[in-house]
This record gives structure tokens, sequence and C-alpha cells, in this order.
């Protein structure tokens, strides 16, 4: 792990860790480490106010669905004992798991051999988070509906009289479903300021660049229509993150962090255009990715990037 | 008769087949909600663009808009996964689609437990969902020659059809020269020379659990049990002939196995069939029992929840309380796809 306070070690740990798996696995959610490797870093790193774990936790093996004699499992034990003032945090991307399991294990809250367990039968660590995966307290496999159910967290928690606020990671692909709409409509009407959601705004999505397939822009004039306040920052200026996510607006508050889906693996960039899943093509690029993974890690030991191991 | 115990792999069969077959069909339009190749139509926007729409990840105006598009005589083959066309957007197909009875093609993929995507990615519900539909029809293919079949059965459908298709590796089950027929049964095994001659056990599968009891019914046999064996891929209507006289002629047991709750759908089905013929015959149904599932391998889950081939003996040992003697290892192989197989153009 990295040093928890540190954003900027916890990112390229998120995005060096990531592109380790890769590796060893022959393809996976590369690009939305790059993209949101900031924004996390800042969420763990920084901004949230959560209860520590004790030690980095290990996930437990997936046991049963919900139902009448198997309780709800909650993956957001590895985000602290809750309390009332402090805050929750809720991830709407679940495909974004990969990441998120990395950022935790960056932020010390998840032991790092938890990724030997990505995607294996019978884990909790799922390729598509699901609500009993690290890091997760709902089930937003299917797109857009975690801004809703946040905001009944956030109302439910005013009805309590609890003071902590709830964030929300979003990808800019779920602003083209009308449910995203009707939350953003739903938290403006009951004035829900307690809701911050971050979206990272790659403008990256499964068939390619966003324009190609459902245009989303102007996105802050149209939330800012809906009666959200908004930001749009930079989404790999840490120090601008932080001020945002921070900034008390009296309405439900959106962070639109720009990102780059290729930040900080260039290679990628020969991608272009289509950067959601990334699968080698052959040995070759897959030994080029290598060399760029193995020049990260001398970089890192002889200290230029920073002081995570 | 026709399944083949060395079971040849088909590639994307969906891909070139969909094209050629589109060429002479100018009304056929594709809409795509942000999943172009992981439903395989990526090759298809590339060749039409004229006829391909990205509605972008948008599932209940894409299935208004294909409503708008079918009264203006086109005829729209949505390609998504299967959950999101009946999960989220369900009033717009019923209302928008299925009440007009308008000629929209829904095409469905990763049915059931066929992808470690968990439960939101898992469509184990869809034909209990669709069954409850009125004018809709529901085909499932379970092979690649019914991949490449089916689209000729939809076509000639005046009306909405659902589609649960299969991608990817696909077991070639079926020779090319026997195509999906509408509302037919595909007999694999007999028990004597006719349908109507008596079984130990009459067994129904759908989709990919066919290929399962496939890899069961030699061992079976070899066991001394006499088995009828139809494969379904009409889940809607539920009316054909062949598939009463099989039941009817049932003396030991029915056993319906199907990659799906066993609540609404094949199993559900033929219940019915039994009960309105007055057939008193045991039904025993393999498929989910009122559960999700979550995010693992299809044999992994196929194991889990009891719907591998194993089980189906295990089912035929129960229901005729018979010891069968049959191991593991008596029966056909398993066929294990690469979860990071290249036939994958992404993860899920």
């Amino acid at each position: 792990m990295s040093d928890p306070q540190d954003p900027q070690a916890i990112a390229a740990g998120i995005r060096r860790r990531v592109l380790a798996h890769v590796l060893a696995n022959n393809g996976g959610y590369l690009s939305q480490a790059c993209s949101a490797a900031e924004l996390l870093a800042v969420l763990y790193g920084q901004v949230l106010n959560l209860a520590p774990t004790p030690d980095p936790l290990h996930p437990s093996p997936f046991e049963a669905v919900p139902g009448p004699n198997a309780p709800r499992v909650s993956g957001a034990v590895f985000h602290g004992e809750p309390g009332p003032d402090l805050d929750r945090f809720i991830i709407s991307p679940a495909h974004y798991a990969l990441v998120v399991y990395a950022a935790l294990i960056e932020a010390g809250r998840l032991d790092e051999a938890a990724l030997d367990q990505f995607n294996k039968d019978g884990s909790t660590v799922e390729m598509i988070g699901a609500e009993h995966s690290p890091g997760f307290e709902t089930t937003t496999g299917s797109l857009a509906q975690a801004l809703s159910t946040a905001g009944g967290i956030a109302l439910g928690r005013r009805l309590k009289g609890e003071t902590g606020r709830t964030f929300v990671f979003m990808s800019d692909g779920e602003f083209q479903e009308g449910q995203t709409w009707e939350a953003v409509q739903a938290l403006a009407y009951y004035r829900l300021d307690s809701v911050r959601a971050i979206v990272d705004v790659n403008r990256a999505q499964c068939d390619g660049p966003m324009d190609s397939v459902m245009t989303i822009e102007p996105l802050a004039t149209k939330l800012k229509a809906f009666g959200a306040s908004v930001d749009s920052i930079d989404g790999h200026d840490t120090a601008a993150l932080a001020k945002s996510l921070e900034r008390d607006t009296g309405k439900p508050h959106f962070v639109l962090a720009y990102t780059d889906p290729t930040r900080g693996v260039p290679l990628m960039n020969e991608r272009r255009p289509t950067l959601h899943y990334l699968r080698f093509t052959g040995d070759d690029e897959r030994a080029r990715y290598q060399d760029y993974y193995d020049e990260l890690l001398t970089v890192t030991a002889d200290g230029k990037q920073g002081a995570h191991r | 008769m026709s399944a083949t115990r060395d079971v040849p792999i088909v590639t994307r069969p969906h891909v070139e087949n969909f094209i050629r077959w589109s060429a002479d069909k100018p009304e056929v339009v594709v809409f795509s909600a942000d999943l172009t190749n992981s439903c395989e139509v990526g090759k298809w926007r590339d060749t039409y663009p004229e006829r391909f729409f990205s509605m972008g990840m948008a599932e209940q105006n894409m299935l208004g808009f294909a409503g708008g598009l079918a009264r203006e005589g086109f005829e729209p083959w949505l390609h998504t996964f299967a959950v999101f066309l009946y999960r989220r957007p369900l009033d717009q197909l019923q209302m928008s689609i299925a009440y007009p009875n308008l000629r929209v093609r829904l095409v469905g993929f990763l049915p059931g437990i066929t992808t470690p995507g968990g439960v939101t990615h898992q469509a184990i519900d869809d034909i209990a969902v669709m069954r409850a539909i009125p004018n809709m029809t529901i085909l499932e293919t379970g092979d690649a020659t019914e991949v490449e079949s089916v689209l000729d059965v939809a076509h000639a459908i005046d009306g909405p059809v659902y589609i649960r298709m299969l991608r990817g590796e696909v077991p070639r089950l079926f020779p090319p020269e026997e195509p999906f027929v509408f509302n037919s049964a595909r007999p694999l095994s007999l028990a004597g020379n006719t349908i109507d001659d008596p079984a130990d056990l009459v067994v129904l599968t759908s989709g990919i659990l066919t290929e399962e009891a496939l890899r069961a019914v030699p061992a079976l046999q070899a066991a001394g049990v006499s088995v009828t064996h139809l494969h379904v891929s009409t889940l809607k209507p539920f009316t054909d002939p062949m598939i009463t006289r099989a039941l009817q002629a049932a003396t030991g047991a029915i056993v319906t196995m199907e990659n799906h709750l066993i609540t609404g759908g094949l199993g559900s089905a033929v219940a019915e069939t039994m009960a309105e013929a007055g057939i008193p015959t045991r039904l025993h149904r393999i498929g989910l029992p009122d559960t999700y599932a979550h995010g693992a391998s299809q044999a992994h889950l196929l194991a889990e929840y009891n719907l591998d081939a194993f089980s189906l003996v295990r089912t035929v040992e129960a229901a005729l309380e018979r010891q069968l003697t049959i191991e593991a290892s008596d029966l056909a192989p398993v066929r294990i796809a690469a979860t990071h197989s290249s036939a994958k153009v992404e993860a899920l």
C-alpha cells in the first residue's frame, strides 16, 4: 500500500496494480484505471471521512445471495464502521471493480492478495462488483441505478438526523440512461445537498468514443438546469478534485472530472478509439506493456515517482 | 438423432451469418445500446452503416424508437444483453411493442448463467417474464445451427419475437441442414421407434443445457434406462403436439432442464401441458430454484446449482428410485471455453 494520505502515490499504485493484473490475465479494464486513478485516490486518501479498518481486510468467500436464511453481505465493511457523522461511499459503475479493489489496497483497507481472487469461482472479488464485493454496498452492474439508491440513503440519513455526506462515484455513460436524470431531478427537489457525485468523464464507453455512440454534452449545463451544482475540472488534478469535492454548495453537487482514459499508460493511445476493455492482440503487444510495467517499477524504486513501494 | 458426441465448435456464428442474411432485407435495421461488439454486430454496423442505429445506454428509449420504426414498416433487430431488454424497459416493451403486436426482434445475449458478470448480467427470469406478455413469441437457441437459422423463424412471425441468443464459441450440435423449426421440438433420443413408444424417462431440455443432457443420456441408456430426449427451442407458443405425445409416453419420470429459474420457463410450460392433458407422471424440474446467481464461470455455476450433466443423472436416479452406478467419469467430457477466450471481443 501507499502512504494512505498521499493521493498521487495512491493513484500511481492503482495504475501499477491494475496494469500488473491485466498483464497476468491477458486482459482487463485498464482504461478505467488510467482515467479514474486520481478520483479514487483523492476520495480514499483525502476526502472521505471513513472509519479506519484495523488492518487490510481479507475478502470473504462467496457464501450465498441474499435471502430468508442469508443476510445481505456488504462490501462496505472495507469502508470501516459506519457512523452518523461519517461519510458513505457508493460506487455506481460496477465494471470499475478492479480499479476500486486496487484503490482499497493502496488505501490500506484491502489485503493485496485479494486481487488473486479476482473473477475466480467462489470469490466475492467479482469482475463486475456486486454488493458483497469489496468497496461496494449496492448492486449496480446494471448501470445508472446507484444515484437513486444514494438519494434514498441520503434522505434516510437526513430523516435520522445524520450529518455525514453520501458520495457517489459515477461514469459518464450513465448520463445516457433516463434514470440518472430522474435521480438528479429528485435530489434537487428534496435539496439533498449531502449527496456529492463525482463523475469520471472519460468520454469513452464500450462501443468507443461517446460522441460516436450517443452524446451527453453539454453535461454541466444540463445538470445545472436540473438544479444541481456543478464543477467541471481536470480529473487528474488531485488538489482541484479535493477542493471541489469538499465544497458546500447547498445543492446536490456534481464534480465532473474530465479525464484521459490513457493517462499514465501512453501505449493505450495506440488502441484508440476503442479503449473500454484491453485484450492483447498478441505476444508482441503484451511484451511492450510488460516492458512499460518493468520501467514503471524501476522508476518507482528510484523514488522518482513517489514514495510508494 | 442428429447430435454427435465430438462436438464441433463454431466461433461467433452470428457475425457473418447475420450480415449475409440481411443483404436482401432492406427493412431489417439494427439497434444497439453500447454493446455492439459484445453482441457480435460490429461488423454488421460497418457493412450496413445506414441501417445501424446506436442508441446509447438508454434501453427504455431504444424500445420506444423500435416500436416507432416498426410502425413505419421497418423490422428492428435489437441487440443487447438479455437482461437489458426486459428488466429496465418492461413497460416500454409491453406498451410500445407487444400491445400493438409490432414486428420487433429482441435479440438477448448472455442467457442465464452463461456470463461471469453476476446477478446484474444474468437473465434467469427472462422466459418467465416474456411468457406473461401477450403477442410475444419466445425462441431459444441451443447451438450454432439454431443461432444461424433462428433468423428466418423470427422474420416470418408477424409480431414481436424474443430470441435467447448464444455468442462466442458455440457448439454445433445439430447439422446445418436441420434448421430451427418453429414450434417443433427436436427429438434427440427415442426410447423406441416413435415418439409414442413408452419411455422410462422423458427429458426435455433447452438452450445450453441440451448439451449437458447429451453428455448424460448415453450413460443413462447404458445403465438400462429407456430415454426419449427432446430439445425444445420454441418456448412460446408451447403447443407442439410432439411434446404432448412424448409426455404421454413417459412411464417413469419426466425431467426438464433449463438455464433459467424453474418457475415460469420450460419446466412450468411442461407442467401446464401435463396438467391440461391429464398426464399423471411425476415432473422433476432442473433449473435455478428460486434464487439469484452470482459471478463465476459457467462450469462452476452449472455444478453449483445442479444444472450439469451429472445433476441429470442424480435426478433420474431419485425419480426412478434406481441406483444407476454411473460415475462422473462415465459421462461425455465437459467442454470448457476459456474465460478470456479470443472468441470474445469483450470480457462481457
